[in-house]
């Protein structure tokens, strides 16, 4: 499904602030992995999503999805085949427009856009249903400009506008990092609701480690821009906390920095 | 007094006429979240093509659409200065309108041309008001209704969602470098028909003509989007808003003009009415609200 090999990426090269985000990063994805990705500060996690995304092109290394070589695929065309979600969430909707019309306009992610009309009727009474099964009262609010809405419901939205058209990937980019604990565990649930219901190949980088572990079939770790633990299936499931800890000491020689994952 | 209210169709008209340019800027200013200086050119270019196509025996329609026309080329120039060239946006307008003094000037042939409406049949004129007014109705309501439509399709939504979020709305596959070209073309666009209505209602282009334009239509979409802002969202409403920004401006003009203020000092009373009105949301959170001292920092799960 998604392919990336030695992928390298460094920032403010020939400098002295020179920074090696990937250094020959390699992953790759079979259809209907449910990846999650867990690193310190300045492993590389962003930056790995950002480089599938096509924010910018990778210094080399090639990145296949689904046997198409996007490396050098202008962000907006290769959106068609991936949901985001950010971590603001601000980020990943349009605040000044509707509800309704945030839906109308990933519905048309990857399609062409011309003179007709920006959203149907049949479209509205669609969108009512998919936001009923959020629980979050929103299928009454279509006509709500999306700033009203909290941090959580907002990106609840923006999780439904990410997996409509069905993308090859969703990715979500530490989605969860500024909601509070409470919401983020309701937002994870919906995570898992949408991920199953439409069969999605994700890639979920989050700095909670639990929640990694919890979530998805298989877990990546990331240390100095590279893959440093990979595990999936049923040694996953029963990883805890302090056997990452040590898997982590083990292969990149050094002490997990985050403090917030630890403590999370 | 009576003498005062005399001078009110005119000023409607050329506030109607103002207003149409205000409902540009508000689409690069408001919408697209630009701010686009190309206006005070473009403004002067749709009245020198409409002027000198007029002179040359063109249909005084033909002349309004190629004004538009090549309008809608002085705002591509503006995008693809700041999309291909980096350029920042108020940068990019600045250098388009400096370039099209001169392109107005090379149009025009010299600094002013007249057409003056006895010799010509132009669409309004200030000769006959009365007749000017219906007009000038008409071609703002149809171009309210155009624009209610054109954001209401597929590719508006798409431009309206560049203006508000680039990176999500690239995440939802729109191309926003198309988007903010397409936007500042039909902005400018909409200036340059407002040109070529102004030279045709005065008889003349000049140009001087759209000096300080931005700052009018700054002035006139705050004051519209005020007023409407209490009675409706819609986006229909809030373009007759500008509109009717536009004339009020015009009507004060008048009324200072009518007290006997020196009209020299307009565009300095203009711009500082702008500044005030811009700089209220800052003042207002800086100086006048409680200072909640603690930040508020992002909570971590």
């Amino acid at each position: 499904m998604l392919e990336i090999s030695h992928i390298t990426k460094a920032f403010n090269k020939g400098s002295i602030h020179e920074k090696i985000a990937l250094n020959d990063l390699s992953l790759s994805l079979a259809d209907g992995d449910f990846v999650t990705v867990i690193g310190g500060n300045g492993a590389g996690k962003s930056t790995l999503q950002n480089a599938i995304s096509g924010v910018w092109k990778p210094d080399s290394g090639k990145i296949l999805l689904d046997g198409m070589d996007i490396t050098d695929l202008p962000e907006y065309e290769r959106s068609k085949y991936l949901g985001r979600v950010f971590q603001d969430p601000m980020l990943g909707t349009a605040a000044d427009m509707q509800i309704e019309e945030n839906l109308a306009l990933a519905a048309r992610r990857g399609k062409k856009r011309g003179l007709k009309t920006g959203i149907t009727r049949e479209e509205r009474e669609n969108y009512k249903k998919m936001l009923s099964q959020l629980d979050l009262g929103l299928e009454d609010r279509l006509n709500v400009k999306v700033k009203l809405l909290s941090g959580g419901q907002r990106q609840a939205l923006t999780l439904l506008m990410a997996s409509m058209n069905k993308p090859k990937l969703l990715m979500l980019d530490e989605h969860t990092a500024s909601l509070d604990p409470k919401t983020a565990a309701r937002v994870l649930e919906i995570t898992d609701k949408v991920v199953n219901e439409n069969h999605l190949t994700t890639l979920m980088v989050t700095h909670n480690m639990r929640d990694a572990i919890r979530h998805g079939n298989r877990l990546v770790m990331l240390h100095a821009g590279r893959v440093v633990v990979d595990v999936a299936g049923e040694e996953k499931q029963k990883l805890t906390v302090e056997d990452l800890l040590n898997l982590f000491a083990k292969a990149s020689g050094s002490e997990f920095d985050s403090d917030r994952a630890m403590l999370a | 007094m009576l003498a005062l209210l005399n001078t009110m169709p005119g000023a409607i008209a050329q506030g109607l006429i103002w207003g149409i340019m205000a409902i540009g800027v508000f689409i690069t200013y408001k919408i697209l979240d630009v701010a686009d200086l190309t206006v005070d050119g473009s403004i002067g270019t749709g009245a020198a093509v409409c002027t000198m196509l007029i002179l040359a025996g063109v249909n005084p329609y033909l002349a309004l659409l190629a004004a538009v026309l090549t309008g809608c080329l002085t705002g591509l120039v503006t995008g693809l200065f700041h999309i291909y060239l980096g350029i920042p946006a108020i940068l990019s307008g600045i250098l388009t309108q400096l370039m099209l003094w001169s392109v107005n000037l090379k149009i025009m042939g010299k600094a002013n041309q007249a057409i003056p409406a006895r010799n010509y049949s132009l669409i309004v004129s200030q000769m006959h008001i009365p007749a000017a007014l219906p007009v000038l109705l008409l071609v703002s309501a149809l171009l309210v209704i155009l624009l209610y439509w054109f954001f209401g399709t597929e590719i508006g939504c798409a431009v309206r969602s560049t203006g508000s979020n680039q990176a999500m709305s690239r995440a939802q596959g729109i191309n926003t470098n198309m988007t903010k070209l397409l936007g500042l073309s039909l902005s400018n666009g909409i200036v340059a028909l407002s040109g070529g209505l102004l030279c045709q209602y005065q008889g003349f282009a000049d140009i001087n003509m759209g000096r300080g334009a931005i700052v009018i239509g700054l002035a006139a979409v705050i004051i519209g989007l005020a007023i409407v802002k209490r009675i409706s969202s819609n986006f229909a409403v809030r373009l007759i808003g500008v509109l009717a920004g536009g004339v009020i401006y015009y009507i004060v003009y008048q009324v200072v003009i009518f007290i006997g203020l020196d009209t020299d000092l307009l565009k300095m009373f203009s711009a500082l009415v702008v500044a005030a009105f811009l700089g209220m949301p800052y003042v207002k959170k800086t100086y006048f609200q409680k200072k909640l001292t603690a930040k508020r920092g992002k909570q971590h799960a």
